[in-house]
């Protein structure tokens, strides 16, 4: 890994002179240290495999891509850095970041620079904003809140929720969101708990829960917290259904909190999990390359420079304006572009749609039990 | 009722944790004029030299413990005393207080550098059962946590109290000049403190890692709840540390739980203990347990 | 003949750094603009930690509390001057506030007391949402206008930045001279002989706080409009101790100790980008081994250097003078 990356580092720096020629370099400005770490190396991971996989098959517009890794320590300030310093070679693209505080914090640099911007960032507000550069790779929490509302009011039949969320940019995000949705739907919060972020102690939370008497929990936590969360819920014996989006029913959740994690039910937006050879097969490619398993931003990490390829031969140049114009609107389907894993549609704003899942976690694996069909046939 | 309780023993259990860590630094602080604020690191990790034994090595769970506490011992004890206490404290006590800052970053960015920057599971040495206690439902992890911890720390009082080391070691802590003359070996007793901070630092961390998780980043909690209960407790007792650790344990789950009744957000419990802090140091600065401290400029 | 010396250096100096984004890209000149910032910042660490030889463990929050006060402004249409003392003063009425019942009990506890304000500063920013944005931050934050120019443009604004670092940094200059500075050093010199001398250990030691956490402010009212967008990760607790790492490794105590230290923490990460994630272990490692050989930092090695070339018999005395605050418990 770490050679991989000195490697990856000297080859740009070797490319340097002769880039403009048969190499394109994508900065990935993300989260490598910190509270994002996770998150992150995944992603990395994933756009490492992807871009192999391109450069073996000719590579875009017969254009090598060389990928750039920037660490922003989970922190905006530096993010808005590393953004600024990318945009001074002026790239075809940027991916990242995957925070949406950080992604919040940068989308109007890219946007000035005219250079699209291939993020992971899910809050609802990212795409309002009026930038016409950025992209997402996963649902937004005003695609993805809705969905999980819809399930606790039809399959769950939940009367009262209680929402324990992380207190930082993607949590309090969702707990907005969600909050819009359930009222919209008549279901009573019961308890609307901040946590914090890194907070390793839940026994106070978990309490609070059971002495709510909601029907059910929506929990909205990042890896460890979700993981640390489920080991107190089970330590208390909490006996209410533990409902998640996407993060909770991810494997790095499950395999931080074992046993805890089974029964958790929820949505999940991606994962290898899904029932569709293309996703699985790339689970497989990930896990043997990097020995574990993958989560939904492993596979976010590895669509973007597919995005990118696919917007590129559309546009038939490699600029970053024409990438941005030809991904508006465009419908990415796997028989053409294999990598793009799901079929997917990029709306006027950049926001994502396609197929998601109704999962739930058993005997440690996560189970999908029902496929959702894409917003818009 | 069943919730209080059943918060007081969560609380508890943390709050021994905490104890085992706040013992270490009121001892370091009584020997050496050391404030450790790599306090919270020395606990985050002995937990990883598990980790190492056990997924590199292969070895059983039980030896690596073991091999926690023993290298936890050598590293974050004696060569801690010797490489970086002994040559900094000739410089004075600021610069020893910088330097333990740095020893907390070098440790911490060690482990995410040598190991990886994310969480790992860590197995528990107790079932992970529940228990019916008089209509309460009490896991009994938690009880064997709250079991052991109490338990190192009065084999500690006890160490101190009626062996001839524990008592000369209290010597050298009260006044090492009047030690020497009585015939105590200072500076052997001196590096039985940070010994005995080392081992009870692994202790803490091999009962925490279960419920914490091991990241690398799990020292800036700790240490500051720690600190807070050093300090809450009074920083110059052992037995202030004690109460210290065992009220911010309680008192920060009690904030979680019922913050709301005094009209505050639970996104500010983290503040309660600091408060704690604020007005122990205001109104009784020798700590809730600790005499007053008579020391020349 | 030596401080004519040293002013001509000072002013070749300002002039290099003048000069230096001409040759320079954005984000260089960015960095550049940072270093200088933080080293307002730690220009106020020096002036507690060196001269009154007390610990803060809150300069980042003093630069959030600055910040924010700055940016909020801002955005109500406050001018920039007014902002920008706005932001000075409410750190030194807050650094009065807290320094004042600390100052009251022993040694240390000026950073016990330092610690908790800088978690409680944080929580406030993070929580209350409706004035400071909450987790997601403030954006779009404009940058100040002079004489109806724009200091958008990041040349502009270096020079902006630079010109109130120098004034800052005479004022610094101004303040440890003057005989009310003088008695910070004798008080680090003998705490106890300055007492008897008839200097008022606490109140000074009260006033030197308050004023190295108004630099604090003010380099906060500098960085909001610098990045242009402020959340609370920067002001956290991890931060301020990095502040007080860096002004020790420059050389507390020395007047060029903070420049040279901001330098270490914002430009040397640029430069050593191969060392990447090796870089905080490098930085900690230098610090530990500067406090046990060299514990009057970067700035008294380079002079211990100077003056074992120039005039070995007199080492021993310059660095006895040079000695950091208080060699003993």
């Amino acid at each position: 890994m770490k050679k991989s990356l000195l490697a990856c580092l000297v080859a740009s720096a070797a490319a340097l002179p002769a880039a403009a020629q048969d190499s394109i370099t994508i900065p990935n400005i993300i989260e490598l240290s910190g509270a994002g770490a996770t998150v992150g190396n995944n992603w990395k991971n994933g756009s490492s495999l992807a871009v192999e996989e391109i450069n073996a098959a000719g590579g875009i517009l017969g254009k090598k891509i060389v990928l750039e890794f920037v660490d922003t320590g989970s922190d905006p300030g530096k993010a808005r850095a590393a953004i600024q310093r990318a945009l001074d070679r002026k790239p075809v693209a940027i991916f990242g970041p995957i925070y949406s505080g950080s992604v919040s914090a940068t989308l109007k640099l890219t946007a000035d620079a005219e250079v699209p911007q291939i993020i992971g960032g899910e809050a609802a507000n990212l795409t309002a904003q009026g930038s016409k550069y950025i992209f997402r790779t996963s649902f937004g929490q005003n695609v993805s809140m809705p969905k999980i509302a819809n399930y606790l009011r039809d399959e769950v039949k939940a009367k009262s929720v209680a929402i324990v969320y992380v207190n930082n940019d993607f949590g309090r995000g969702g707990r907005n969101a969600i909050m819009k949705e359930l009222e919209s739907r008549g279901i009573k919060a019961a308890a609307d708990l901040s946590t914090e972020s890194g907070q390793a102690d839940f026994a106070a939370d978990v309490i609070k829960v059971k002495g709510s008497g909601a029907d059910a929990v929506f929990v909205y936590l990042n890896e460890e917290e979700s993981a640390r969360f489920l080991v107190e819920a089970k330590k208390q014996g909490l006996d209410k259904p533990l409902i998640g989006e996407t993060t909770l029913l991810g494997q790095k959740v499950i395999d931080l909190a074992g046993a805890a994690a089974n029964g958790v039910r929820g949505h999940v937006g991606l994962t290898v999990d899904a029932p569709i050879p293309a996703i699985q097969n790339f689970g497989k490619k990930f896990e043997a390359r990097f020995k574990y398993k993958p989560d939904h931003n492993g596979v976010k990490g590895y669509i973007a420079p597919y995005m990118v390829k696919a917007a590129a031969e559309k546009a038939g140049k490699l600029d970053g304006k024409a990438i941005a114009a030809a991904l508006h609107g465009l419908t990415i389907t796997p028989d053409k572009v294999p990598g793009i894993l799901i079929e997917a549609t990029w709306d006027a704003t950049g926001e994502i749609d396609r197929i998601s899942f109704l999962a739930e976690v058993r005997d440690g694996k996560q189970v999908i039990t029902k496929v959702l069909p894409k917003l818009k046939q | 009722m069943a919730d209080f309780l059943q918060l007081l023993i969560a609380g508890l259990a943390t709050g021994a944790i905490y104890a085992l860590a706040a013992i270490g630094f009121t001892l370091l602080w009584q020997t050496s004029q050391t404030i450790n604020f790599a306090q919270g690191e020395f606990v985050m990790l002995p937990a990883f030299f598990a980790l190492v034994a056990m997924h590199w090595f292969g070895l059983p769970f039980w030896l690596s413990a073991l091999i926690a506490i023993g290298c936890a011992v050598i590293l974050l004890g004696l060569v801690f005393k010797l490489v970086i206490v002994d040559p900094l404290i000739r410089q004075g006590v600021l610069p020893l207080v910088i330097s333990t800052i740095a020893v907390g970053l070098l440790l911490k960015d060690g482990a995410k550098e040598a190991y990886s920057a994310e969480a790992h599971r860590f197995p528990s040495i107790f079932p992970d059962r529940l228990v019916d206690v008089l209509g309460v439902k009490i896991s009994l992890a938690q009880l064997g946590v709250l079991a052991v911890a109490l338990a190192a720390i009065a084999a500690l009082q006890w160490f101190l109290a009626a062996t001839s080391t524990g008592r000369q070691m209290q010597a050298t802590a009260q006044n090492p000049g009047v030690a020497r003359i009585l015939g105590v070996r200072v500076e052997r007793m001196v590096m039985l403190t940070f010994v005995l901070n080392a081992a009870l630092a692994a202790v803490a961390s091999l009962l925490i890692s279960p419920i914490y998780l091991v990241k690398f980043s799990n020292g800036e909690t700790l240490g500051l709840a720690a600190f807070v209960a050093a300090i809450v407790g009074g920083f110059n007792q052992v037995r202030g540390a004690i109460a210290g650790g065992l009220l911010v344990g309680v008192i920060d789950n009690l904030a979680g739980a019922y913050s709301g009744l005094i009209g505050v957000s639970s996104s500010y419990r983290q503040a309660v203990p600091l408060a704690l802090l604020v007005l122990v140091i205001l109104f009784r600065p020798q700590g809730l347990l600790g005499r007053r401290e008579e020391r020349s400029v | 003949m030596r401080s004519g010396l040293a002013w001509a250096a000072v002013a070749v100096a300002v002039l290099a750094l003048a000069l230096a984004p001409l040759g320079l890209g954005r984000y260089d000149v960015y960095i550049l603009t940072l270093w200088l910032v933080t080293a307002v910042a730690a220009l106020g660490v020096n002036l507690i930690v060196g001269y009154a030889g007390q610990e803060t463990l809150a300069q980042a929050a003093f630069l959030g509390i600055g910040a924010y006060t700055s940016a909020l402004l801002a955005k109500a249409g406050v001018p920039f001057g007014l902002a920008f003392f706005a932001a000075g003063g409410i750190s030194f009425a807050i650094g009065l506030a807290i320094g004042f019942p600390a100052l009251r009990v022993q040694k240390h506890y000026l950073a016990f007391v330092t610690l908790a304000f800088s978690v409680f500063v944080w929580l406030v920013i993070r929580n209350e949402e409706w004035l400071t944005g909450g987790v997601m931050g403030l954006k779009d934050i404009e940058r100040p206008s002079l004489f109806g120019a724009s200091l958008r443009p990041h040349r502009l604004f270096f020079w902006f930045v630079l010109a109130i670092a120098a004034a800052l940094t005479f004022a610094m200059w101004w303040l440890v001279r003057s005989p009310w500075g003088r008695a910070f050093t004798a008080l680090r010199e003998n705490p106890v002989r300055a007492e008897s001398l008839g200097v008022n250990v606490r109140r000074y030691t009260l006033l030197a706080f308050a004023i190295g956490s108004a630099y604090g402010g003010f380099a906060g009212a500098l960085y909001a409009p610098l990045v242009e967008f402020i959340d609370p990760a920067p002001f956290a607790l991890g931060p301020s101790l990095l502040f007080l790492l860096m002004v020790v490794v420059g050389g507390s105590g020395s007047f060029a100790g903070p420049f040279v230290g901001a330098a270490v923490a914002v430009l040397l990460p640029e430069w050593l980008r191969f060392a990447e994630s090796y870089y905080l272990l490098i930085y900690a490692a230098l610090v530990i081994l500067m406090m046990a050989f060299c514990p009057t930092g970067l700035v008294g090695l380079a002079g211990r250097l100077w003056s074992l070339r120039r005039r070995p018999a007199r080492m021993a005395e310059d660095e006895g003078a040079r000695a950091l605050g208080e060699a003993k418990p």
